[in-house]
């Protein structure tokens, strides 16, 4: 479908009686996420009575609301409303996020494999993650968590086909052209080449989350010595 | 103020309403299983409705108490004593200061809620006390409690219910099984064109690994159309999230925010909480409705409540 101005019409399905989904095309593409995240800020700084969430994902938008308070068709009208509306900039856009990375080692178990897979030193992938800037697509999993991309398709190894059972704080992985840093040790499947000493979410600082879908982050590496000694937040 | 745990329980958590607000991060809504039972304990013990209770799960807690409070048990049944003798169900009761109050025997249902006047007061994380399990987050240090502990209480207002006992629990419990109500979608465009025919076709089965995340369930499997992979999407309360297996999982209060396989249907909010009585082993017969329908029965429910000052 397709409106007057040439954009296409998102998709709006309930999601049962406490939710509906506002999907974009089904493909994970940064033009279409912006999209989704931008709708997902209207919604948001609407203030809809009755809605109790909202939740961007790479191609679509989740609203949860009390079904006591608005109805479907109420909130159908206003988010057609705001989907059609042109899309302002985006009010999350910051400067890149700077993530230290201590690469390999103890940091990073899975970096050899990586390289191996790759067909190129431990050194060139390192190179290679860190120099790509990324996109947060969107967060999920465990609080905190987001996923990244696009990484350079020569280092995009495939996550582990069985789980670790406890991945370190702050483990920086990739998987495919994903990557990520885990939250908080949890299990996970991804190739694991660093770790960074800044945690991704802390409940007790004033900000508890370093990002948010729609950022960009940049990697950079700093050495063992210094992810020991790195100032705690 | 506080209560001290003399024995945890199976699976004793904190919950309050749920950690809304912060889905677009990550963060699990968590919450009670059975939200109506949690909402009548609240009122019957004069509590707001935001306050906090304790979640019990199929082998309740000893509590001891260090201070005067009125409490109510409600969901699960189960045979209570204080100080040795029995204690009614479904209706607030005092408990003075240094009373010991034990969970005996379990009669039906999975999970019951004790309200204590004031609430119980763990710290706000990201604007709850809920506990969720797997993120270490909320409630009592992030985690179900354990002998020895001391959970902190609100200020109570004493003698503040007028409250009376239940006539009949608002959650009528499961023996063996229920019946649970669907609407299909969102993505049942995902599947076989029979595939809501089969769902509904003979019961489910919860499965013996299926926890507040989410109930794994044995039973007709479900052929899908174009694969069972789908780019990460949002998941719901009460979604029926279908893996290649074919065999579907319903997802509960402490689901992630976000999966990756589609959805056949979804669980109507009026018959959640009854889904959160169900525990292993326990049968689920699928039925197709109405969104007409799904909030007619939602309306009676809330009128119930309602009727209760819940």
């Amino acid at each position: 479908m397709t409106g007057v101005s040439g954009v296409s019409v998102p998709r709006i399905v309930a999601a049962g009686d406490a939710a509906l989904v506002v999907e974009f095309e089904a493909r994970i593409d940064p033009a279409i996420n912006a999209r989704a995240i931008a709708l997902a800020d209207a919604i948001q700084s609407a203030a809809l009575e009755g809605v109790r969430d909202v939740v961007p994902t790479y191609r679509s938008v989740a609203v949860y609301f009390d079904p006591l308070r608005t109805d479907y068709d109420t909130l159908v009208k206003r988010v057609e409303h705001e989907a059609l509306a042109p899309q302002k900039e985006p009010s999350s856009a910051r400067a890149p996020i700077r993530v230290p990375v201590c690469y390999g080692g103890a940091c990073g178990p899975d970096l050899p494999g990586v390289a191996a897979f790759a067909g190129v030193s431990e050194e060139d992938v390192i190179r290679a993650h860190s120099a790509g800037t990324y996109r947060v697509f969107m967060l999920g999993f465990v609080p905190g968590f987001a996923y990244m991309g696009t990484v350079d398709s020569r280092i995009a190894m495939p996550r582990h086909a069985t789980p670790r059972v406890r991945v370190p704080l702050g483990s920086v992985g990739i998987a495919g052209v994903q990557t990520g840093i885990y939250p908080a040790e949890t299990p996970g499947g991804w190739q694991l080449i660093g770790r960074t000493p800044v945690k991704p979410f802390d409940p007790q600082r004033p900000e508890p989350f370093l990002l948010q879908a729609g950022d960009t982050v940049q990697f950079y590496a700093i050495s063992r010595e210094e992810f020991e000694q790195w100032p705690s937040a | 103020m506080a209560i001290r745990v003399v024995k945890p329980g199976m699976l004793t958590t904190v919950q309050d309403a749920g950690r809304w607000g912060y889905q677009a991060r990550g963060v699990p809504v968590a919450g009670p299983m059975d939200l109506l039972s949690h909402r009548v304990g609240n009122a019957l013990v004069g509590n707001d409705r935001a306050a906090a209770t304790l979640e019990i799960t199929l082998l309740g807690p000893e509590l001891e108490f260090e201070s005067e409070r009125v409490v109510a048990v409600t969901g699960a049944e189960f045979d209570l004593a204080l100080d040795g003798k029995p204690a009614r169900i479904n209706a607030p009761f005092l408990v003075a200061s240094g009373s010991h109050l034990q969970f005996l025997a379990r009669k039906k249902g999975t999970r019951a809620y004790l309200a204590i006047s004031g609430g119980v007061a763990t710290p706000v994380v990201l604007g709850s006390r809920a506990t969720h399990l797997v993120s270490a987050m909320g409630g009592y240090e992030g985690r179900a409690l354990r002998a020895g502990d001391r959970v902190t209480l609100g200020q109570s207002a004493a003698g503040a219910t007028s409250a009376h006992a239940l006539e009949e629990p608002v959650v009528a419990l499961p023996e063996g099984g229920a019946t649970l109500r669907v609407l299909p979608g969102p993505q049942d465009d995902y599947f076989a064109p029979d595939a809501l025919d089969v769902l509904q076709s003979a019961p489910y089965v919860v499965g013996a690994n299926s926890d507040r995340m989410g109930f794994r369930l044995d039973g007709p499997r479900l052929t899908h159309a174009r694969g069972a992979d789908i780019i990460s999407d949002a998941t719901p309360l009460g979604v029926l999230q279908v893996p290649a297996s074919g065999l579907p999982i319903l997802l509960m209060a402490d689901r992630q925010t976000t999966g990756g396989y589609p959805i056949v249907a979804t669980v109507i909010s009026a018959d959640m909480s009854m889904a959160g009585q169900l525990g292993p082993g326990d049968r689920i017969t699928f039925a197709a409705c109405t969104p007409r329908e799904a909030m007619s029965a939602l309306i009676a429910q809330e009128r119930a409540l309602m009727a209760l000052g819940a």
